[in-house]
């Protein structure tokens, strides 16, 4: 029903989510369409009709019909009704993840995604999944709220601060849809976005164990720690400054900071700057916030990243 | 009971006033001078400050609207960076909101008429009228602090715990905000009082003008919700400045009960703008099809109604916030239930049409665009209020096309419809007419231009709020931007018309639409108590098959103290009327 409409939405890649919402959404904008076109022309028609003549045009006095309004009333009211049923059931379905569904943790953070594997696997801003199996993202944020949109899947939850939401889709073949996050977080909200790339179940498992389970060198850890927390969404590691200072050339380098001072970038001073963001702003960033990740970071990760930082030279 | 019946019905000694064409003094030629209007206790001039304010908020809410549209001609930067963009969206809604939309229609038009169709010389509390214009004035103050000190970029909705970390000016713009919810209740105690204890006599429940009952139904929403808006806004800035944690987890709170708490107000608020409009729809309607209101109770009825059910469905701005899930179906079953007296005031206002004498002058032009636009509005309002769209379409520039719809289409063109309704009553001078519905054509083609792509292209995925976008929306956008630019046009073209028409020489007659309106049989611009007589009522307003001149009369015996002679033929009529 309603295929009029169907130009306004992308291709659906997941029916068992999508597939009621298209149809509610199909239904309410051919009603609608009927109905606006029924009250346009009932607005041309009278105003060509009952024309003004003259000003002392005399007009006839009708107060009001009870059988009218009753009828304008009820008919709506079965409508909406209708319309509240179906979209009802739909969202009972975008509720229930079947209970066979893969697992994925996802961590939003200003401004990226993490997902997280239960080989230990994490990959930053792209999640792998296998196609023809529902997949149940269970999903929490490290700073503000964010929210995980796939048009191509009609979902979307808000993934919120110290507390747990999920949300999950079934693709049913390969390919890759966009992910963005709709609900508003600053600086970076817009290009806060990442891909789901559908494998075949096949292609997925040789992709997954690929993946390892975040090991290799410190120096590799380290940089997969910078990718994994989005800390180069703020501090570039080119030479070039965006929310905060670039990585690039920082340790051993000496900075001015806001309140006049001097300091030379050493381990205990990243080390702060990563759990105490605050403590030491370098000049010109005074109107920045980072948030802490203070309880996110182990001392170990720490160690990692500032072996990261020291290559970057 | 027989006795208190007898008591109920007055004996009153009426004659005709018939207003004059050229009247001695009006409100503008008494107490003039820059002073005398600061400290009015005057209800016009108080209206008209505020018209003033309020214009000045539009061009400055609009002028970032043109901004924001310009910057989205180009998937990426086009010319100015990612704060300044959020900035200025956050500026755009908050000051389009709380500075345009809910003062606009009853602070700015209200209080011009508000009193004018009781027939009364002023509000009920004069002075505590202007202090609200006073208070209105210091929030924005208080706005203005917070724009020349680091702005704000929270958006309009101050989310946290977004808004707790924030940089921005967070704290002036939410005291601001707070001040201003004052001005808002207590324009709301004035007007519910105004309309219980000043109805001119005659004018009973039933025969109330349906802009009086929709300024009481809106009223009664301030008076309700505001201080909610207050005790959020004031919480919020107690965690900011105190460190309480009550809605930042990292303090130990919650999130998503401030969103409870702001929607509790900002919900209604939707209401606070739109109903004014629809009392507006229903007296222009009326005048220019001469005819009765269709359904006369069941418009006003569905004004209160929509009054009361509108608190009742806040949560429908939380589908996806993780609120519970009785709550996300309570809440989406009763937002259908409010779409409903919504549809019959759309149904009565097309049926008033029907073998009426339509004249499209401008005010009527704009009350065909807002019966066809704030149908799209409700029609799409249905669909972001079905679950499993609204899920999909949640965040997406679908639920800006429709607040545009809705606010803009509804809200703002009624205004522009009582505005040039009022006009020629509120300054005396006409404006011309042909300019008058070049502009509203401009609007209209502008508006659709601007809203119509952005269902589509929400639809298909398009956040709201987003600096850069994907390519593949490009389209949609420069489509959208050009059409804000006609718009913008046609807004500037309203304001050099009506501009001009203050100093013309033209003078506007008392009653040029043939209005059954009381605030109509008033000199144009009325005297500065309004009438120099006390108004009598015995027809409702709508009573267009009724001589005019039986809208005219007046107590015969003055009791007011300021000239009882009257113009014109003077008529002895005795005539019976209910006890006001």
């Amino acid at each position: 029903m309603g295929g009029l409409f169907d130009f306004m939405l992308p291709e659906l890649e997941s029916p068992m989510t999508g597939a009621s919402t298209d149809a509610v959404m199909g239904f309410i904008h051919l009603v609608s369409f009927i109905l606006l076109i029924g009250i346009t022309i009932a607005l041309i028609y009278f105003a060509i009709k009952y024309k003004r003549k003259s000003e002392d045009d005399e007009t006839p006095l009708i107060t009001h019909n009870n059988t009218l309004e009753i009828t304008w009333s009820v008919i709506p009211l079965i409508l909406v009704f209708i319309v509240f049923g179906w979209g009802y059931k739909g969202w009972l379905t975008l509720q229930s993840p079947p209970d066979d569904a893969y697992e994925i943790h996802v961590s939003a953070f200003k401004w990226g995604w993490t997902f997280g594997y239960d080989t230990g696997a994490q990959v930053s801003n792209e999640v792998h999944v296998p196609a023809g199996r529902p997949v149940k993202l269970v999903m929490q944020s490290e700073d503000v709220i964010h929210s995980f949109y796939v048009p191509d899947y009609r979902i979307k939850q808000d993934v919120l601060p110290s507390r747990y939401t999920s949300v999950w889709f079934q693709a049913e073949e390969p390919g890759e849809s966009q992910v963005f996050c709709t609900e508003y977080c600053g600086t970076s909200h817009s290009d806060m976005l990442a891909k789901v790339i559908v494998h075949e179940p096949e292609d997925f498992k040789i992709w997954l164990a690929k993946q390892g389970s975040g090991g290799g060198t410190p120096i590799e850890r380290g940089e997969n720690l910078v990718g994994i927390h989005g800390c180069t969404s703020c501090h570039s590691i080119d030479g070039s400054d965006k929310i905060g200072p670039t990585l690039k050339g920082l340790f051993g380098k000496e900075e001015q900071l806001a309140d006049g001072a001097t300091i030379t970038v050493d381990e205990n001073y990243i080390r702060e700057s990563i759990l105490e963001p605050k403590a030491k702003i370098v000049a010109g960033f005074e109107n920045q916030v980072m948030t802490s990740f203070e309880g996110r970071v182990s001392d170990e990760e720490i160690s990692d990243i500032i072996e990261y930082i020291k290559t970057l030279e | 009971m027989a006795d208190a019946e007898v008591s109920n019905v007055k004996t009153l000694q009426v004659k005709r006033f018939k207003p004059s064409e050229n009247p001695k003094s009006t409100f503008f030629s008494e107490e003039k001078g820059l002073w005398a209007w600061m400290t009015t206790v005057d209800h016009k001039k108080i209206g008209l400050m505020y018209l003033g304010s309020v214009a000045l908020f539009f061009l400055l809410g609009g002028a970032l609207a043109l901004l924001l549209r310009t910057e989205l001609l180009t998937p990426a930067k086009t010319f100015i960076e990612a704060d300044t963009y959020n900035q200025f969206f956050t500026l755009h809604g908050a000051i389009m909101v709380f500075f345009v939309l809910i003062p606009s229609i009853p602070a700015a038009l209200g209080n011009f008429v508000l009193p004018m169709q009781l027939g009364a010389k002023d509000v009920a509390f004069p002075r505590l009228n202007l202090a609200s214009f006073y208070i209105y004035v210091v929030g924005a103050i208080f706005t203005f602090i917070a724009l020349a000190n680091n702005g704000l970029d929270t958006g309009w909705t101050f989310y946290t715990p977004y808004s707790t970390g924030s940089t921005s000016s967070v704290v002036w713009v939410t005291l601001g905000v707070f001040i201003l919810g004052f001005s808002s209740i207590l324009t709301g105690t004035n007007f519910i009082t105004t309309v219980h204890k000043l109805r001119a006599p005659g004018i009973t429940w039933g025969k109330l003008p349906l802009n009086i009952w929709a300024l009481y139904a809106t009223s009664i929403i301030q008076v309700l919700a505001t201080p909610v808006l207050a005790i959020t806004v004031l919480l919020l800035t107690m965690e900011r400045t105190l460190g309480i944690g009550i809605f930042d987890p990292a303090l130990g709170g919650d999130p998503v009960l401030f969103q409870h708490f702001f929607w509790f107000y900002s919900h209604p608020a939707v209401y606070i703008m739109i109903v004014p409009g629809f009392g507006i729809i229903s007296e222009v309607i009326t005048a220019f099809s001469k005819k009765h209101i269709f359904g006369y109770w069941a418009i006003a009825l569905s004004s209160l109604a929509i009054a009361f059910i509108g608190f009742l469905v806040w949560g429908h701005h939380m589908f996806t916030s993780g609120q519970s899930a009785v709550a996300t179906t309570i809440f989406s079953f009763l937002t259908f239930l409010v779409g409903i007296p919504t549809g019959i005031k759309i149904l009565n206002w097309v049926a008033t049409l029907y073998k009426g004498s339509i004249e499209m002058k401008t005010p009527m032009l704009y009350v065909f665009m807002f019966l066809f636009l704030f149908s799209i509005g409700g029609f799409t309002g249905i669909m972001l209020g079905s679950l499993s769209a609204d899920i999909h379409l949640h965040d997406t520039y679908y639920v800006v096309a429709h607040f545009h719809y809705v606010m803009m289409g509804g809200t703002l063109i009624a205004l522009l419809a009582g505005l040039h309704y009022w006009w020629p009553k509120m300054t005396g001078k006409m404006y011309n007419e042909t300019q008058g519905k070049i502009a509203a054509f401009l609007i209209f083609v502008g508006f659709n231009m601007t809203f119509l792509p952005q269902f589509i292209m929400g639809s298909q995925g398009m956040p709201r709020r987003y600096y850069n976008y994907i390519d593949q929306f490009t389209p949609f956008h420069q489509t959208s931007t050009i059409g804000s630019y006609v718009l913008g046009v046609g807004f500037l073209l309203i304001a050099y018309y009506l501009f001009r028409s203050i100093f013309s020489d033209e003078r506007a007659p008392s009653n040029p639409w043939n209005s059954r309106g009381l605030e109509w049989q008033s000199t144009s611009p009325p005297d500065l108590h309004n009438f120099d007589h006390t108004p009598v009522v015995i027809h409702g307003p709508y009573d267009y098959h009724k001589p005019m001149e039986e809208f005219q009369l007046g107590l015969a015996a003055s009791h007011n103290g300021h000239g009882g002679h009257g113009h014109g033929e003077s008529v002895e009529v005795t005539t019976e009327t209910e006890k006001a």
